[in-house]
């Protein structure tokens, strides 16, 4: 094949919608696939992996690409990184891509380097870019929490495996077209697949909809201890918000698990976000850069929130959000 | 039941970071290290484990020499004994490259429970346990949020996206990533200090381990990420700084 392969990923594991839907970022790193692709003067394929996925793989057939592979078996009828490994290795091998694009999800990040390793190969994980140098991609991602980029070079002969960061690419810049669905049927037996997993469920319903929320106060790290937490809670009542925190906030216990922002609590797009002592973590970030306005208060001047901030305060919030309680009540009348 | 429990050692997380000579890694010299947070919740989760069902904690760790601090503090915590891989040049390796290192010392200890932290807060690869468990054979569980024993082997409960999470049953021997929050963290107590300057630790080098450096993935740059939005920072006292934020909110961006 000797193309970009981009790996889709139906609806985000857990979520029990009527019928078959795509995980969001699966468009994102469509994108990108397809702009690697043309870059690089490669063709571009979409896999989609399951059990009765044949109306997603037409879905996929009106977009730009060389071919649609529906990999489809029994046994992939429920997410396993055993059975999702072995299907896409024979299709791999099969086919011979340069690359393999997935979107950076948990499920992503449960199967993809497991894939890779059987290539001999290390998994890009979580890229935010690319760009072609002599006809060889480097991919872009962060490290130390998103306060460095790194150039990342691949070697050791093809196929290379990379993952796309959430929001790094638009999932409306797929180009649309008309391409073939073609079935590909791997070789599974039941006795390869070691780990049971049963039904995805919530712990309880949430009492908590951030996502209706005009303004959002959110609380981090740099609150420092649980008895500083009502400073927050009086900016939020000052500014008529919803309070929300940070993972490791709740992670403590400091705040309810209800209230957390970020990938694997609530995504939010206010009008409105102010991140107090809250650094920024990818984990964070996509869960509420999609505000209107995004506000930051922090001590260290190279947290990666000042990347997304619109307006921000550099400095100790012990003393900033105290004189802004006053300023907003002021305001405020 | 025998853990081992695959810990690194990281910055610390308020390290203000500058970009070595080579322009490919950090300036290190100047740093404190301390261990990556999810290892942290990996090792209680292992003596928490080891305090319910018996057996033993061992921590491996690959790492410079400074890294017996980190291997020191988890073996006053409880560990009863650490495997060092001991590489001052351990950013030749890329991710494959330390999990077989890792795998390579792991499986002459025939553990019945792998754990490590689901990431690290350096390179953030998030893969380290996934690809230890397929160099060894074994089945693995990711991001997880608990830990049960059970007839067959265990029984984990692992986070997905939203708030969801799925229960997933494996036999063992197995490898988990541990999520951070799983646990509430214990502080090593004075009696585990002294404990802990008596505790063997296994040296190993590279060389003995049989792993070469060939790398596929190589980082040829490090810098500064560019901001993608023109953030409007607001100086002066805290005050002046309040007072100017408010009115921007106010008549700027109309928030408020």
């Amino acid at each position: 094949m000797s193309g970009v392969l981009v790996v889709m990923e139906q609806r985000p594991s857990g979520a029990q919608a009527e019928k078959a839907a795509w995980h969001r970022m699966s468009w994102e790193t469509l994108a990108a696939g397809q702009q690697l692709a043309a870059q690089l003067g490669l063709k571009v394929y979409a896999a989609v992996v399951g059990q009765g996925v044949g109306a997603l793989a037409q879905e996929l057939a009106r977009k730009k690409l060389d071919h649609v592979h529906a990999v489809e078996h029994a046994l992939l009828a429920t997410y396993t990184a055993d059975g999702f490994t072995a299907a896409l290795e024979q299709l791999i091998r099969k086919h011979s891509p340069s690359i393999v694009l997935f979107p950076h999800t948990y499920q992503v990040r449960d199967f993809a380097p497991k894939l890779a390793t059987r290539f001999h190969q290390v998994l890009v994980s979580d890229a935010v870019g690319f760009r072609v140098e002599s006809g060889a991609p480097i991919f872009v991602r962060q490290l130390f929490q998103g306060k460095l980029n790194a150039d990342v070079r691949l070697g050791g002969g093809e196929p290379h495996f990379a993952s796309i960061q959430a929001g790094a690419f638009r999932a409306e810049q797929v180009a649309d077209g008309t391409s073939q669905v073609e079935s590909f049927a791997p070789e599974l037996t039941a006795d390869i697949i070691r780990a049971k997993p049963h039904e995805p469920f919530r712990e309880s319903a949430r009492a908590v909809d951030l996502t209706s929320a005009d303004i959002i106060v959110s609380v981090g790290r740099g609150i420092k201890e649980k008895d500083n937490i009502p400073i927050v809670e009086e900016l939020a009542k000052a500014l008529g918000a919803e309070l929300a925190a940070s993972r490791p906030i709740c992670d403590s216990g400091w705040l309810p698990m209800e209230r957390q922002v970020g990938s694997s609590g609530q995504t939010v797009s206010p009008k409105m976000y102010l991140a107090v002592g809250i650094s920024g973590a990818i984990q964070h970030l996509v869960g509420m850069k999609g505000a209107k306005t995004i506000v930051a208060i922090n001590k260290d001047a190279n947290a990666p929130i000042f990347e997304v901030a619109d307006y921000g305060i550099v400095g100790d919030l012990f003393e900033v959000v105290p004189a802004l309680i006053e300023e907003v009540k002021k305001a405020r009348g | 039941m025998k853990i081992l429990v695959s810990i690194k050692q990281v910055p610390s997380r308020d390290s203000q970071l500058r970009i070595d000579a080579s322009g490919r890694w950090i300036q290190e010299n100047d740093l404190s290290f301390e261990i990556n947070e999810p290892d942290a919740f990996a090792l209680e989760e292992a003596l928490r484990l080891k305090e319910k069902h018996g057996g033993e904690v061992v921590a491996l760790c690959a790492g410079p020499a400074r890294a017996s601090q980190t291997i020191r503090e988890a073996l006053a915590k409880g560990a009863d004994r650490a495997i060092h891989i001991e590489e001052e040049n351990l950013t030749a390796f890329d991710t494959l490259g330390v999990a077989k290192l890792l795998a390579k010392a792991a499986e002459a200890e025939h553990p019945d429970l792998i754990l490590t932290g689901l990431q690290s807060d350096d390179l953030g690869y998030g893969q380290t346990g996934v690809v230890m468990a397929e160099l060894l054979g074994l089945p693995h569980g990711t991001i997880i949020m608990a830990v049960e024993k059970i007839d067959s082997g265990i029984r984990v409960k692992r986070e997905l996206e939203d708030g969801w999470f799925q229960n997933v049953e494996m036999p063992l021997p197995a490898v988990l990533t541990i999520q951070s929050g799983i646990n509430k963290l214990r502080y090593a107590t004075l009696m585990g200090i002294k404990k802990a300057k008596t505790k063997e630790v296994k040296r190993l080098t590279v060389a003995e381990l049989g792993v070469t450096t060939a790398s596929t993935a190589t980082i040829e740059r490090v810098y500064l990420p560019q901001r993608t939005k023109q953030t409007q920072l607001i100086e002066g006292s805290a005050k002046e700084a309040a007072a100017k934020l408010v009115e921007k909110l106010r008549f700027e961006a109309r928030v408020i």
